[in-house]
C-alpha cells in the first residue's frame, strides 16, 4: 500500500485543464461527482451515471472516458481536460464553434459529453466518413436528437479550414 | 455504493495478497462494470485492489507463434492494435461491436472477461435474481425475458454473458492466464466461463483471489476467413441479442478447419465442437450452413420473448458463415 | 453585426453558454449549506408499508434524516391543493402522505445527507416491509372497462359527436380495412434527470431551481401544498436539460426537496437517478381500432377510430388521440371514440404531440392499408381525400399548405419513382421500401406577458417567465424583439424561467413561440409607442402627426417609412427626453373571438426509406424527407432543429422504445438507457426538413403555429408503412423490433 492510503480518504494529485490541485477524495468518490460537487465544473454532465449516455465525458491524458464510472482516487497522477478547459480565453476550440455553427445541440445537456467525445474522436483518427463519425459518436446520446448537425459539426471540424 | 478501503498495488504479487488478506476484497481496473455494479448496490466490496499499475500492459509475440494481450490492455487498444488488426480481425471487429469508444479506451481485457450479465434483474436491487443473492428465485423465467438465453440455461438462471470480445476469444480458443494464492495456471477459454447450473453466482471458474494476467492467442487467427455478426436492437452501442464468431481456414475451396461461436444465448459464450466438426473437410454452401445453424439449436429452449433468438441464430449462422467464406463482414 | 431579423438563420444566442458548459442546469445550483437527497422508491406495486427502519440508515455518520410517511408533516389536505396547472382530474400523488402503494418505485423514502454518495449509500440500507395487493399492469385487462376521462385536464377535447351513421357506412363500403394498433408505455428520458435544488435563503425565503416546464407552475405548486405566500417561493430555471413533457407537471423530487429543505431549514438537492426517472410519467400505453371503408376510387365513406389509453387508479390521465381522424380527411361518416383504463402505475403525462402521435400512428397506418387494398399509391390516396375544411366544427382552416407539404415532400424524395407492390424494390440482400405519412398538430395560443427595459445605451432588456427546454426560445425572442426595435440581436438580452418574471405559459404544446412571442411582440410595440410620442417632441420632428405603420425602426433609429433622411438615434430621442431608460410590460391575449371562427393546424408529410434485411429482420432508416406547414418560421436553423428532433424521437417510437412491464412484479424493468433504447448517432441518417410557405394572419399576431410537436407526428407511420412496402408485411404493435420481421 502506498502511503497516505487510508481507508477513508486519499491524498491525489490531479491536473484539471491545466490546473494543478491536491486533493483528499473518498475512495468512493467518482470522476463526474469530484467535478461537478467537489470543484464546481458542472459542465460534464450526470445524464445516467451508468456509463449508458455518454453525457459525462471526458478526456483524461487525451482519451475519452466516462467520468462517472471512473473512481477519481484511480486517476491520482492524470490529466483531466472538461468541457470547461477547451476554450483558450476567448477563443472558442473548433468544435465548439462548429457546435454553434450547425446548430448542434438543443437544450445542451449532452452537448459537453458530446464535443468531448468529439475531441476524442478527432485525437484517435478512425473517424473518416459521416457513418464512421456515427458509429464512433454512438456512445453519446442526445435525446433532442441533434444527431444530424453534431455530424455536420464534426465534419466541419475535421476539415481544414479555407482561411486556415 | 457502500464505503470500501482502497489499495493500490504496484506488482501482480502484491496485488494477489492484498486480495487473500481481505474477505470481500475485488481487484478493479477499467471500472467500466463493477463501479456500475456497485452504485446498484450488486457488488459491494469491503476493498478495492486497483490493478491499473500493474505492469500487464504489453502485447508480445509468443514464441508459438502465437500472441499474448496483458489483461490491462485497453480493448481500444487491443482493438487497434496492427498485431490484432492483421492476425486477428476478428477480435478487433468484436470488440468494436461492443460497448462505446469511451467505454472500449477504459475497459481492460481482464475485465471484460469478468462482465456480469444485464439482465434486467440482476440488475435491480428490489427484485428477486439467483445470481445477485442465491436463493432468492429468478423472476426472469416468468417475466421480461427477451434479452435471455436459449442454450445451457438452468431453472436457477437464464441469463447470458454480455461481452462480445469473449466470443471471439471463444472461436479463436484463447488461453487466460491468472495469478492466485495457489500460484499461476493457464486456463483454455472453454473453461473459463461456466454456465450457470446450480450456482448462477459463478460465472467463471476463477478461484478467489485470482488475478487474470493475460489472454493468450493462438497462432492461428483465421485471419483470410472470419467475421463478427453482432444482431441488436440498434445500430451501436447496444448488447447483442445474437451474435457470431467465424473463422474459417479456407483450403483450395474446402474449409480445412472452422471455429463459431456464438454469443447473447447462453450463460458463456457458446461455442459447440460438433458443430464445426460439420463443416470441417466441407464444400461452403448454404444448405451445409443452414445443417449448422440447425445442428447449433438443436437443444435450444426459449422462455418466451426470447423464443425468437432460436430462428435468430439458425439465421446469424448462415449470414456469418456466408461472410467468412467471403472474407469478412465488408467482403 | 448581425440584425435580429426573424425569418433569417440565427446562431443561438444561448450557444456559447452551452458549447463552454456555462449553462446551469436545476441540480447544479448550489450553497454553503447544500445538504443532498436520495429517493428510495417501493419495490411492489400494490400495497401496504408494514414497517420502515431507517436505523441503519440514521446510524451513518452524516446522513441527517431518513423521511417517510410516519414523519412527513401533514400538509395541504384538500386535492385540490396538490393539483398543478395542468393536472388531470383526480387525486394527485402526495409523497410519503400514508402507507399507500400505488405503483412500483413510488417514493417510500427520502434520505438526506451531507454527500451525495452518502444518501445514495444510506437509502440503500432502509428496510421497508410491505404488505402486497393484488396489482394489475396489463392493458388488455383493463380495456373493457374504459371509461370517459374525469374533468379537469387542460387542452383536452372530449371526441367530437359521430357524423353521420358510420358502422352502417362501414359494412356497405365496397372496400374495407380494419385492424388494431398498439404502442407500449414510453418514458421520455430527458438527458438531464429531473433535479430539484432548493436554496434557503437568509430570510427564509426558498429560491427553487427545479427542473420544469414552467416556472409558476412549481411556485404554485410549492406554495398551495406547503401553505406558503407566493413572495416566500421563488422559481428559477434558466436552462432545462430537454423536457418533452415530463417537465410540464412538478415531479416528486420538487415536493421532496422543498420537504426537507423546510423540515431542515437548510438547502437542499434532490436528483432522480435514472432508474428513478422510469417511476415519472410516460406516453401512456394505448391500444387503438381503426376502421376505413371506401369506395373502389379511394373516396373515404366510413371512418371509425376507436382508443383506449392507460391511466393510473388516482388520477385520469388523458389526450387528444382521435379528433385528428375527423378532421384530416373528409369523409361523410365518422365515428370517433376515446376512453381511458385504470393500471397499477403512476400517472401518465404528455410527451411530445401527446395524442396525435398516437392517434395518427393508428390512422396513417390504416391509410396506408387501405391504398394497398386499393392498389392506390399512398400519397394519391390522401390527395383524393383532401379535407379542405374542419367538417366536425363546420369550419374553415385559417391555413392549411398540407398540400405543398405533400407536394414539395414528394418531390424532395422522389416518390414518383416508387414501386406500387410491396416487396417490388431490392437492393442486393436488402428489401427496400418507401413510406409515407400525414402529421397535424394544433396551432395553440395562450396569454402570457412580457417585460421589456431599453436603456439609452442602446441595449435592450425583455423577460417573461417562459422556458428554454431546448427548441431557442432565448434566440427568437431575441429575434422578435431586436426586429421590432431595429436593434442588432447582441444588443437584446432576453430573460426567462424566473417567477420574478411577469408570467408565461408554460412551455409545451408547441405553443411558446406563439404565445411568450406575441407579448414579446406586444412590449416591443409598446415600447415603440412611447418611442413615437418621445419622438414627436423633438424639435422639428419629422413625426408629427404620424403613426406606427409610418415609421419603421431601423439601424438602432427610428425613420419615417416613405423619407430618405436616415433614422434619429433611439439615444437621441430618449436623451431629448432626459430618459435614461423606458420600461414597459404588456400582455398577449388570444383573439378568441376570430379564432374561434377557425380551425388551426400545423401539418406535416413525411417520407422515409428504409432497409430490412430480412435474414435477420433488422430495419435502418436510410433517409427521411419531412415537409413542414408550420407558418412563419422565425429561425430556420432552430427551427429545423425541432424538426429534426421530432424525426429523430419518430425513429425511436416506431423501431426502438419500450417501456418493458414485469406484468407479475408490476414494474418497468429495462429502467436505464442501456436497454431502453433511445436511437443513438448510428440509428440516425440525414434528415431532409422543407418548410413550405405559408401565411396566417389568425393564429397569432406572429402568424407562426409552432415546431416542437408536428416534426414526430406521423412518423412512426411512415417507417411503418415503409416496412411494409419493403417486407409485405404489416407490424401493428410498436416498436418494430427484429423479432416481429423475422
Amino acid at each position: 500500500m502506498l502511503p497516505g492510503m487510508g481507508d477513508d480518504t486519499c491524498a491525489i494529485t490531479l491536473k484539471v485543464n491545466g490546473s494543478t490541485l491536491r486533493l483528499q477524495v473518498a475512495p468512493w468518490t467518482t470522476l463526474l461527482d469530484l467535478l461537478r460537487e467537489r470543484l464546481g465544473l458542472t459542465g460534464s454532465k450526470k445524464g445516467c451515471d451508468h456509463g449508458q449516455c455518454g453525457a459525462c465525458t471526458v478526456l483524461v491524458d487525451g482519451v475519452r472516458i466516462n467520468s462517472c464510472l471512473s473512481l477519481a482516487v484511480m486517476r491520482d497522477g492524470a490529466s483531466v481536460t472538461t468541457i470547461e478547459g477547451l476554450a483558450e480565453g476567448d477563443a472558442l476550440h473548433p468544435l465548439q464553434q462548429a457546435f454553434i455553427e450547425n446548430d448542434a445541440f438543443q437544450c445542451g445537456y449532452c452537448t459537453p459529453g458530446q464535443i468531448c467525445s468529439a475531441v476524442g474522436l478527432l485525437a484517435e483518427g478512425h473517424a473518416r466518413s459521416d457513418d464512421q463519425i456515427r458509429e464512433l459518436m454512438s456512445g453519446n446520446l442526445c435525446r433532442c436528437g441533434a444527431y444530424p448537425n453534431i455530424v455536420a459539426a464534426i465534419g466541419q471540424a475535421m476539415r481544414p479550414r479555407r482561411d486556415a | 455504493m457502500n464505503r470500501f478501503g482502497y489499495t493500490r498495488a504496484s506488482d501482480v504479487g502484491e496485488a494477489v495478497h492484498a486480495a487473500a488478506n481481505g474477505d470481500a476484497a475485488q481487484f478493479i481496473a477499467g471500472g467500466t462494470n463493477l463501479v456500475d455494479l456497485m452504485k446498484e448496490r450488486i457488488a459491494a466490496p469491503s476493498r478495492l485492489i486497483d490493478i491499473t499499475r500493474l505492469p500487464l500492459r504489453a502485447v508480445k509475440s509468443l514464441p508459438d507463434g502465437g500472441l499474448e494481450i496483458g489483461a490491462l490492455v485497453s480493448n481500444s487498444e487491443v482493438a487497434s492494435h496492427p498485431e490484432v488488426v492483421s492476425r486477428y480481425p476478428l477480435l478487433s471487429q468484436a470488440i468494436l461491436a461492443g460497448a462505446s469508444p469511451q467505454l472500449r479506451n477504459m475497459a481492460s481485457t481482464g475485465g471484460n472477461l469478468l462482465q456480469r450479465t444485464r439482465c434486467y434483474y440482476f440488475y435491480d436491487a428490489a427484485l428477486p435474481c439467483n445470481k445477485r443473492a442465491p436463493g432468492s428465485g429468478c423472476p426472469a423465467r416468468d417475466g421480461v425475458n427477451r434479452i435471455h438465453a436459449i442454450l445451457g440455461a438452468s431453472e436457477h438462471c437464464i441469463a447470458v454473458h454480455p461481452s462480445d470480445m469473449c466470443v471471439a476469444l471463444a472461436a479463436l480458443a484463447a488461453t487466460v492466464h491468472v495469478t492466485g494464492p495457489a500460484g499461476a495456471r493457464a486456463i483454455e477459454f472453454a473453461e473459463f466461463h461456466r454456465l450457470p447450473g446450480d450456482a448462477p453466482e459463478r460465472d467463471t471458474t476463477l478461484q478467489p483471489g485470482e488475478l487474470v494476467t493475460a489472454v493468450a492467442l493462438p497462432r492461428e487467427g483465421f485471419a483470410a476467413h472470419s467475421t463478427y455478426l453482432k444482431v441488436r436492437d440498434r445500430h451501436s452501442y447496444a448488447f447483442a441479442l445474437v451474435s457470431v464468431a467465424v473463422g474459417l481456414r479456407m483450403v483450395d475451396g474446402t474449409i480445412g478447419e472452422a471455429r463459431l461461436a456464438l454469443g447473447g444465448v447462453a450463460h458463456k459464450p457458446w461455442r459447440d465442437p460438433t458443430a464445426e466438426a460439420l463443416l470441417r473437410g466441407q464444400k461452403p454452401d448454404d444448405a451445409l450452413f443452414a445443417a449448422v445453424g440447425e445442428h447449433l439449436v438443436r437443444d435450444a429452449r426459449g422462455c418466451g420473448h426470447n423464443d425468437f433468438k432460436i430462428a435468430l441464430v439458425r439465421r446469424a449462422v448462415v449470414r456469418a458463415l456466408q461472410q467468412a467464406v467471403a472474407g469478412g463482414p465488408r467482403a | 453585426m448581425t440584425t435580429g431579423k426573424t425569418g433569417e438563420p440565427h446562431d443561438r444566442v444561448d450557444g456559447r453558454a452551452k458549447v463552454t458548459g456555462q449553462a446551469r442546469y436545476a441540480g447544479e445550483f448550489t450553497a454553503p449549506d447544500l445538504v443532498h437527497g436520495f429517493v428510495v422508491g417501493s419495490a411492489i406495486a400494490r400495497g401496504k408499508i408494514v414497517r420502515i427502519d431507517a436505523a441503519e440508515a440514521l446510524a451513518l455518520p452524516g446522513v441527517l434524516q431518513v423521511y417517510t410517511h410516519e414523519n412527513t408533516p401533514r400538509l395541504a389536505w384538500r386535492d385540490r391543493s396538490w393539483r398543478d396547472m395542468v393536472a388531470p382530474g383526480g387525486s394527485p400523488l402526495r409523497p410519503l402522505h400514508d402507507a399507500e402503494i400505488r405503483f412500483s418505485g413510488q417514493p417510500v423514502a427520502l434520505v438526506i445527507a451531507e454527500s451525495f454518495e452518502l444518501a445514495r449509500e444510506a437509502a440503500g440500507l432502509v428496510k421497508v416491509d410491505y404488505e402486497a395487493a393484488p396489482h394489475e399492469t396489463r392493458l388488455a385487462e383493463v380495456e373493457s372497462e374504459a371509461h370517459e376521462p374525469a374533468r379537469g385536464k387542460k387542452g383536452y377535447t372530449p371526441p367530437p359527436k359521430p357524423r353521420g351513421r358510420a358502422d352502417e357506412a362501414l359494412a356497405a363500403a365496397p372496400v374495407r380495412v380494419e385492424a388494431t394498433y398498439e404502442h407500449p408505455p414510453l418514458h421520455h428520458n430527458p438527458m438531464e434527470p429531473h433535479a430539484t435544488t432548493v436554496i434557503v435563503e437568509a430570510d427564509g425565503s426558498l429560491t427553487i431551481h427545479d427542473k420544469t416546464q414552467g416556472v409558476s407552475n412549481s411556485r404554485d405548486y410549492v406554495c398551495k401544498v406547503f401553505g406558503l405566500a407566493s413572495d416566500q417561493v421563488r422559481v428559477v430555471t434558466p436552462f432545462v436539460g430537454g423536457g418533452f413533457g415530463s417537465g410540464l407537471r412538478p415531479q416528486y423530487q420538487l415536493f421532496l426537496a422543498v420537504l426537507a429543505a423546510r423540515e431542515l431549514r437548510r438547502s437542499v438537492r434532490v436528483v432522480l437517478s435514472r432508474q428513478q426517472m422510469f417511476t415519472i410519467g410516460y406516453r401512456p400505453w394505448t391500444r387503438q381500432r381503426v376502421a376505413l371503408g371506401a369506395e373502389r376510387d379511394g373516396r373515404l365513406c366510413a371512418l371509425i377510430h376507436e382508443a383506449v389509453g392507460n391511466t393510473s387508479r388516482f388520477e385520469d390521465y388523458c389526450e387528444n388521440v382521435v379528433p385528428w381522424s375527423g378532421v384530416l380527411y373528409e369523409c361523410p361518416n365518422t365515428r370517433l371514440e376515446y376512453g381511458v383504463a385504470a393500471l397499477d402505475l403512476y400517472t401518465p403525462i404528455d410527451a411530445r404531440a401527446p395524442g396525435a402521435v398516437t392517434g395518427l400512428w393508428a390512422l396513417e397506418s390504416a391509410i396506408d392499408e387501405l391504398a394497398d387494398a386499393l392498389d392506390i399509391d399512398p400519397l394519391a390516396l390522401r390527395l383524393k381525400n383532401y379535407a379542405e375544411e374542419d367538417q366536425d366544427h363546420r369550419r374553415p382552416f385559417s391555413s392549411k399548405a398540407l398540400r405543398d407539404c405533400y407536394r414539395e415532400g414528394a418531390a424532395r424524395f422522389g416518390w414518383h419513382r416508387r414501386t406500387l407492390a410491396a416487396r417490388s424494390m431490392r437492393e442486393g440482400a436488402l428489401q427496400i421500401g418507401w413510406g409515407m405519412a400525414t402529421g397535424i398538430w394544433e396551432a395553440q395560443q395562450a396569454p402570457s406577458q412580457a417585460k421589456a427595459l431599453l436603456t439609452v445605451d442602446g441595449r435592450l432588456h425583455v423577460a417573461s417567465a417562459s422556458g428554454e427546454i431546448g427548441p431557442g426560445t432565448y434566440t427568437i425572442m431575441s429575434q422578435i424583439a431586436a426586429e421590432q426595435l431595429g436593434l442588432p440581436l447582441a444588443a437584446v438580452r432576453f430573460e426567462l424561467g424566473d417567477t420574478a418574471l411577469p408570467p408565461a405559459m408554460i412551455q409545451g404544446g408547441s405553443a411558446t413561440a406563439s404565445s411568450v412571442g406575441s407579448a414579446v411582440l406586444a412590449v416591443c410595440r409598446a415600447l415603440q409607442h412611447t418611442l413615437l410620442k418621445l419622438a414627436q417632441a423633438l424639435p422639428d420632428s419629422p413625426f408629427g402627426g404620424r403613426t406606427l405603420a409610418d415609421v419603421e425602426f431601423v439601424d438602432r433609429g427610428l425613420r419615417l417609412r416613405s423619407g430618405v433622411a436616415p433614422a434619429v438615434p433611439l439615444a437621441a430621442i430618449m436623451r431629448h427626453a432626459g430618459l435614461g431608460s423606458i420600461a414597459e410590460q404588456a400582455t398577449a391575449i388570444p383573439d378568441l373571438a376570430r379564432q374561434s371562427r377557425y380551425t388551426s393546424n400545423a401539418h406535416s408529410a413525411v417520407f422515409v426509406e428504409v432497409a430490412v434485411d430480412e435474414a435477420l429482420g433488422t430495419v435502418t432508416v436510410r433517409r427521411v424527407v419531412s415537409a413542414v406547414a408550420g407558418g412563419r418560421i422565425l429561425n430556420p436553423k432552430t427551427a429545423r432543429s425541432q424538426i429534426l428532433g421530432g424525426v429523430v424521437w419518430g425513429i425511436g417510437m416506431a423501431l426502438e422504445e419500450h417501456s418493458m412491464l414485469d406484468h407479475g412484479l408490476g414494474r418497468f424493468v429495462n429502467h436505464n438507457l442501456g436497454e431502453y433504447h433511445v436511437p443513438v448517432h448510428a440509428d440516425v441518417p440525414a434528415i431532409d426538413v422543407v418548410f413550405v410557405e405559408e401565411r396566417d394572419d389568425v393564429v397569432n399576431p406572429l402568424g407562426v403555429k409552432g415546431l416542437g410537436e408536428i416534426g414526430i407526428v406521423g412518423v412512426a407511420a411512415a417507417i411503418a408503412n415503409a416496412v411494409f412496402h419493403a417486407t409485405g408485411r404489416r407490424i401493428r404493435e410498436l416498436p418494430i423490433t427484429l423479432d416481429k420481421l423475422l
